[in-house]
């Protein structure tokens, strides 16, 4: 049931964008819901951030990944163990960049003997990896809907992407990672059992989400043929605030956009708010430089010591008899 | 309690069972929990709800208003810690915390996978605090904290030593010690708190360390030490208590006092500190560096105990502070001291007064680990060593978790048991340093009752020591934590018999050569050293 409510969710979310087409709703899903889903993206993103900010980050706690910077002749792991703010910057660039944490993992198995066997497992990030960076260029490719005159790097982007000549138009690098991420990501929730078990509706659902995007999109550009002009012409007007609704765009246009805003609308009340907490994570932006650099919790904790005077009374005479001085 | 034979405990099936973790509960089986706090140490500690209780009773007489007391805490929580509000809404469940636990790996419990634990708290987070969970519910991971909410709890909470191994593995670094830490202070709200951390923390509140032994009891055991060590060496050695204006304050945990092999370790140091003429001194009223407060989750016992340090420090007037081997000591001072209970401004950056070193990674704190200090000697040549003393030893390291994963310290203590034994060997690469594994009885779980569970959590520890006994003969498992030296040896009696767990200093005892020594035959344990067994003729 956690697996199949979020498909039929989503099943549910694209037949709505077809009605609203069907009825000639264009003017509610191409330009009203955009500009609500992306309201509700922006503000809930920063009021997510904002409120997460508002907690203290009472101790310096960072996980140490490396040898710590102590005696000057022992080599120091300066991303693994950040002493100074460049080195943390620079931790924070290979987890956020290459997701490091994940590229460390290993996996272990319980052999008869008994024998724990570890080995390094990189399908995770493999996955990871091509379901993101594939995900950031389909993105960057779509601003050449939302720019004029295209600015050249998202060109050559274009150039790049498309350079295995694959039928025609060109099939783009980039989208193919994206799909093939997104179904290895859903193939391992639904396939080890482990996974299986701790997943929720919360994990299908943008799983499902991302897939029907993608799918309508490459329908779109492979299969059933649209009016890109006038799609640019929907996309300028959202971004120039003076929007339009051009005739002759179908419905398979419209779905693709509606479960985009679905995906931007939900974005702020989900995990994938990892987006942006990745950067916020105690264990990972903060230097060991502990014992050289105090930290200053804003509400430590104020306590009732017993104190070395009460300590003394408490024991007197047996300090006395054993020769402790007590001064 | 009879602890399973390990054949037995080995029948370990890692698969999820086909009910959802939403609708099973724990069985308090005996060997697998942690006996509740007597009344006394949570009254010493001023603290919530003192009352006698267990848990296999259907009733554990929380308070009326348990319920509102956790949510307010819950809340509170979420304002102080960032992580903990953070870590709530992040975790996207990919899993690769799953198998990274050694509570999981030796029981397949799924509520053991640190995504699952964590889960135990984030469904309550979702369910009271976030509208989406209050209207959809289960759909969205979401359940509202009930009684038996807060069993659980109390079982998986305490089923967590807080090594973080999962925490470095995880993209996003969520802490599960974080979690569990918040999910003991919520638990403590209501006074459900395990007896085998409370007792320690109380203890070192009230008496200055945790097995509450007297000052003056204290004091007779320190004499019986100088005793044996003239006995092995022929060398009379002082120890300084409470002595003022001494340059040093050394602080070691209490388990080095009182329970082997700790003892044997602490002799080690006496011996190193003699020898070298250090101006120390040590302190009946802070007698403690360990700190079972911090594991309460409840940082203001965290504090009561930490603090004793540094205003023993200011009022013996040292100028800096050297600590002994231990773990969660290690990531208090590391991690929380100075924040805590500094500024120690009225102490002088750490300067080894035989090498000159200054210890610039400890100019705030001023409080230097002892292997720091040691490898420092040895790499100045300022002690003579003579690793033969260490004849037939193939010692291993175990890198205990809070040294590792909250302070980075892995070349220190190497660069020492290199310079003392003759043959050194580390075990499999991805269960050392940073990727090291539990000895499965941290965070105040090293209780008899547990002893189940600790085996089973140890399993991956114990593994990796059988690999490199089988391949490499290696027969001495060494490590720089009081907790690893009392519970790793029960450990590996259990897992792979012929294993002798030592502390570092201990070795360096064997192998320090002093001045005026006789000849030695035996080490600190009493036991003959090969090759230099007393020959006829000898005195």
């Amino acid at each position: 049931m956690r697996v199949v409510m979020p498909l039929f969710l989503v099943v549910g979310l694209a037949l709505t964008a077809w009605v609203g087409w069907a009825i000639h709703l264009q003017g509610l899903f191409g330009v009203l819901v955009p500009y609500l889903a992306a309201l509700i993206f922006v503000v809930g993103f920063c009021v997510k951030v904002v409120d997460w900010a508002k907690s203290a980050v009472p101790f310096k706690i960072p996980t140490t990944a490396g040898q710590q910077k102590s005696l000057p002749w022992i080599k120091h792991a300066k991303i693994e163990s950040p002493f100074t703010t460049g080195q943390v910057i620079l931790r924070m660039f290979f987890e956020v960049f290459f997701f490091r944490s994940l590229f460390r993992n290993v996996k272990g198995e319980l052999r008869s003997g008994p024998s724990l066997i570890y080995g390094p497992t990189k399908w995770l990030w493999l996955s990871a990896i091509m379901f993101h960076y594939g995900f950031l260029m389909v993105i960057l490719h779509h601003l050449r809907l939302a720019t004029y005159p295209v600015p050249g790097p998202i060109a050559l982007l274009d150039k790049i992407d498309a350079m295995f000549q694959i039928g025609a138009p060109p099939i783009y690098l980039s989208s193919l990672l994206l799909l093939i991420g997104v179904v290895a990501l859903f193939l391992r929730r639904v396939l080890i059992p482990q996974v299986r078990y701790i997943s929720l509706v919360n994990d299908y659902f943008p799983l499902f989400l991302i897939f029907g995007i993608v799918v309508s999109g490459m329908l779109m550009r492979y299969f059933v043929r649209t009016d890109i002009v006038a799609v640019k012409a929907l996309v300028m007007g959202l971004v120039t605030f003076h929007p339009v609704v051009p005739e002759g765009i179908g419905a398979i246009f419209y779905i693709h956009l509606f479960l985009v805003c679905c995906l931007f609308a939900y974005f702020p009340f989900s995990k994938l708010m990892h987006m942006g907490g990745v950067f916020m994570s105690p264990t990972r932006n903060l230097p060991n430089n502990n014992r050289a650099v105090r930290h200053v919790n804003p509400w430590n904790p104020k306590v009732k010591l017993h104190t070395y005077e009460e300590w003394v009374e408490d024991y007197r005479d047996k300090l006395e008899e054993a020769g402790i001085p007590t001064d | 309690m009879a602890v399973p034979k390990p054949n037995e405990l080995l029948k370990i099936d890692h698969k999820p069972p086909k009910k959802w973790w939403m609708d099973t509960k724990p069985t308090f089986r005996p060997g697998t929990y942690s006996y509740p706090s007597k009344p006394k140490n949570i009254e010493i500690l001023d603290m919530w709800n003192p009352r006698e209780w267990s848990p296999t009773d259907e009733d554990w007489k929380l308070p009326e208003d348990w319920k509102e007391r956790i949510l307010e805490g819950f809340r509170d929580l979420l304002k102080k810690y960032r992580s903990l509000k953070v870590f709530m809404d992040i975790c996207v469940r990919c899993g690769a915390c799953a198998d990274k636990c050694h509570f999981f790996i030796g029981s397949g419990d799924p509520k053991n996978m640190p995504v699952l634990r964590a889960e135990l708290m984030r469904s309550v987070y979702r369910g009271e605090f976030t509208k989406a969970g209050q209207i959809l519910g289960r759909w969205a991971g979401a359940r509202e904290l009930t009684y038996d909410v807060v069993k659980e709890w109390f079982y998986y909470f305490y089923q967590c030593t807080q090594c973080r191994r999962c925490s470095l593995f995880c993209p996003y670094g969520i802490d599960t010690a974080e979690i569990d830490l918040a999910g003991r202070h919520l638990l403590n709200l209501v006074g459900c708190n395990i007896n085998w951390m409370m007792e320690p923390a109380a203890n070192c509140y009230k008496v200055g360390n945790h097995i509450g032994i007297q000052p003056h009891s204290l004091k007779d055991m320190i004499d019986f030490f100088v005793e044996d060590i003239e006995d092995l060496t022929g060398v009379k050695i002082e120890v300084p208590f409470m002595k003022k204006g001494a340059e040093v304050l050394f602080v070691t945990p209490s388990g080095d006092f009182f329970a082997d092999p700790g003892t044997y370790t602490f002799m080690g140091y006496l011996m190193l500190f003699h020898e070298i003429g250090l101006d120390y001194t040590m302190s009946y009223y802070a007698a403690e560096g360990g700190n079972f407060g911090f594991f309460t989750g409840t940082i203001e016992n965290a504090k009561k105990l930490n603090a004793k340090i540094y205003a023993e420090a200011k009022r013996l007037g040292v100028k800096w502070i050297l600590g002994g081997e231990c773990g969660h000591m290690w990531r208090v001072v590391h991690q929380y001291m100075d924040t805590l209970t500094g500024p120690a401004d009225f102490l002088e950056v750490p300067k080894s007064p035989i090498t000159g070193t200054v210890f610039e990674n400890a100019r705030s704190t001023k409080m230097v680990h002892i292997t720091e200090f040691t490898a420092d000697l040895i790499k100045h040549g300022a002690i003579k060593l003579d690793p033969s003393r260490n004849a037939g030893i193939k010692a291993t390291f175990h890198d205990s978790c809070n040294p590792s994963r909250g302070m980075g310290l892995f070349e220190e203590p190497r660069y020492v048991l290199k310079n003392v034994v003759p043959e050194f060997y580390d075990m499999p690469e991805d269960t050392i340093r940073e990727k090291t594994f539990c000895c499965g009885s941290g965070s105040g779980l090293n209780n008899d009752e547990f002893m189940e569970m600790r085996m089973r959590g140890g399993l991956p520890r114990a593994n990796a020591v059988k690999y490199v006994r089988d391949r490499y003969g290696v027969n001495t498992l060494s490590c720089v934590c009081a907790i690893d030296r009392a519970v790793l040896q029960p450990l590996v009696n259990y897992w792979v018999p012929g294993i002798t767990v030592t502390g570092v200093h201990e070795l360096v005892g064997n192998a320090l050569v002093m001045k005026g020594e006789k000849k030695r035959t035996v080490n600190l344990r009493q036991e003959p050293i090969p090759g230099m067994e007393e020959e006829e003729g000898d005195v």
